[in-house]
């Protein structure tokens, strides 16, 4: 098995717009997506939901600036960490993970074990 | 050293340098079989044209890395020389190779404990039957379907899996490529490096798709072919309109897919798509390099053999119901081919057949060739009416071909300044010579005053 990070780049102001309902279904995919992993033989073993870009601090030589490190119309939102078999697999599992308002980036996780 | 006393330079039989420190195969002097050197030299090209995909997938699955794969092969190509000379050319040269080029692979595994170690670089889902033994000797399948699927990937780009097609499956240098696709040798390294990296980095996997992805997978496979053959077909940059080189490796690729997939209608289907359209490559230009229209082409000289055998490859894609665009476009193909005159050509199938192509392939150059079809049968007028309206549509902005043809239209109306633009329009657009030449003469023809 191989380490892989599922991206989620989304608008931000698709969630900003929207009401209780939106998050609310949002969550509930999000529930159902890590029940899926399990069920096609991948794990999650890692990831977490980001705030907004605009609490967002980026320090770029020492010197700290408000706001992300660099402005695009879909921001990084969140991300997972899973175990898969290898690309194939990894994309299987990130096309169900939910991206309503954008979409998300699988790569690979580097092997910093030096063996 | 041969017997002749003759040094044999550090090469590979396709002519990449050997690295340094790479022994070469010594040759026992003394009297020689009767074989001359330069049949043996032919029989090893010969080699490496057909079976460079095979022996290289083979010993993929040994090294499971595709660099340590390349090395082993090339080197059993240089052993070839030496020991084909001696004991002849065998029966079978692709199982030879395979065998030598694999015995190499685990040789180098066998001392190299850290490669060893690292090796999972390129990984083999074992096989339903589970037959992959360790050794790899017992297994020699042919794996050349796995290696296409991987080199075209969707994962990779497509100029990348264009590269790594031509460099893993056909066998071809970076030079070569480099000059196939204009650009520089370094630049080429680079994109074979960077796509062989991705694939051992990201884990691409080593096999056939499942059967759920294949119609996916299988697509992308056949546009890398199909644009293989068309590259070489009009050459964008070059002066004249054809380069055989990538146009015999684009037929020889759907040749060996074929072979390998007989079940597949798509694949045939392209394969009848490249055969007819090469048969006509001999009457595309002139004696001169003129570019030549279809309804000027000297049908006689067509390639009859090929002509043939495309149009019983598209009869058998057509069977079995919602073919793909591959086999429409050579059932269109055909159709122009096996006609006798432009003329006489049977434009209301033609018609219907460009009909249910959109429907397969909803793409504006097909309505495009459309639109010349519907001149055909319902004249120019009707066909402009379809032309304004891939105007408006805007995806074939900056495509030669729209207003060449939406020039040709009015030519036949005899709108001749309207016209006249038009062919300015597609000449400022085209950088091949020959058709640049075909558009300034129209140009010409079109301000003459009579």
């Amino acid at each position: 098995m191989a380490q892989y990070a599922i991206l989620i780049y989304e608008a931000e102001q698709g969630y900003a717009n929207a009401g209780q309902e939106i998050w609310q279904q949002a969550m509930e995919s999000h529930g159902r997506f890590a029940a899926q992993v399990g069920e096609r033989g991948a794990k999650i073993t890692g990831g977490d939901a980001l705030e907004p870009t605009s609490t967002a601090t980026s320090i770029r030589n020492d010197i700290v600036t408000d706001g992300p490190f660099a402005e695009t119309k879909e921001a990084l939102g969140g991300f997972y960490v899973i175990e898969a078999r290898d690309l194939d697999h990894a994309i299987e599992i990130a096309k169900l993970c939910p991206a309503p308002f954008g979409g998300v980036e699988v790569r690979p996780i580097m092997d910093t074990s030096g063996g | 050293m041969s017997a002749s006393g003759e040094v044999r330079p550090a090469r590979y039989p396709d002519g990449r340098l050997r690295r340094r420190g790479q022994a070469a195969v010594t040759a026992q002097p003394g009297p020689g079989p009767a074989v001359s050197r330069n049949a043996i030299a032919a029989a090893v090209a010969d080699a490496h044209r057909r079976e460079w995909a095979f022996v290289l997938a083979a010993t993929a699955r040994v090294t499971r890395d595709l660099d340590a794969a390349e090395e082993c092969v090339q080197d059993a190509y240089v052993a070839a020389l030496d020991a084909w000379a001696r004991q002849g050319v065998p029966r079978n040269p692709g199982a030879w190779l395979t065998t030598a080029a694999r015995h190499r692979a685990l040789d180098t595994l066998r001392r190299d404990r850290t490669l060893r170690a690292k090796l999972p670089l390129l990984i083999v889902p074992e096989p339903a039957s589970g037959q992959e033994g360790e050794d790899g000797a017992d297994v020699i399948g042919d794996d050349r379907l796995r290696l296409i699927f991987t080199c075209c990937h969707p994962a990779l780009a497509r100029e990348a899996q264009v590269a790594l097609t031509l460099r893993l499956v056909c066998g071809l240098t970076t030079a070569e490529i480099a000059q196939a696709f204009v650009v520089s040798e370094p630049t080429m390294a680079a994109r074979v490096t960077r796509a062989k990296k991705k694939i051992s980095t990201a884990r691409i996997a080593y096999r056939m798709p499942e059967a759920a992805e294949l119609p996916d997978r299988l697509d992308a496979v056949l546009t890398v072919i199909h644009l293989l053959y068309t590259t070489g077909h009009t050459d964008p940059h070059g002066a004249s309109l054809v380069r055989p080189d990538l146009v015999e490796r684009a037929i020889g690729l759907a040749r060996m897919l074929h072979e390998l997939m007989p079940d597949e209608p798509e694949v045939g289907g392209l394969l009848a798509l490249l055969l007819i359209t090469d048969a006509r490559r001999a009457t595309r230009t002139d004696a001169n390099g003129s570019l030549q229209l279809l309804e000027q082409q000297d049908r006689s000289l067509w390639d009859g053999g090929a002509i043939a055998g495309g149009g019983a490859l598209v009869t058998e894609a057509l069977r079995g119901g919602r073919p793909g665009r591959f086999a429409l476009q050579a059932a269109i193909a055909a159709l122009h081919a096996e006609a006798p005159s432009y003329a006489a050509t049977d434009w209301p199938q033609l018609l219907l057949l460009y009909d249910r192509l959109l429907r397969a392939w909803p793409s504006p150059v097909v309505a495009l060739n459309r639109a010349v079809v519907t001149s055909m049968v319902s004249g120019p007028e009707a066909a402009l009416g379809e032309i304004a309206a891939l105007e408006q549509d805007g995806r074939l902005d900056g495509y030669r071909y729209l207003p060449a043809t939406k020039a040709d239209l009015l030519r036949r109306l005899d709108r001749r300044a309207e016209a006249r633009q038009s062919y300015q329009d597609a000449l400022d657009l085209t950088e091949n010579a020959a058709e640049r030449a075909f558009l300034a003469g129209r140009i010409g023809e079109m301000s003459s005053s009579d």
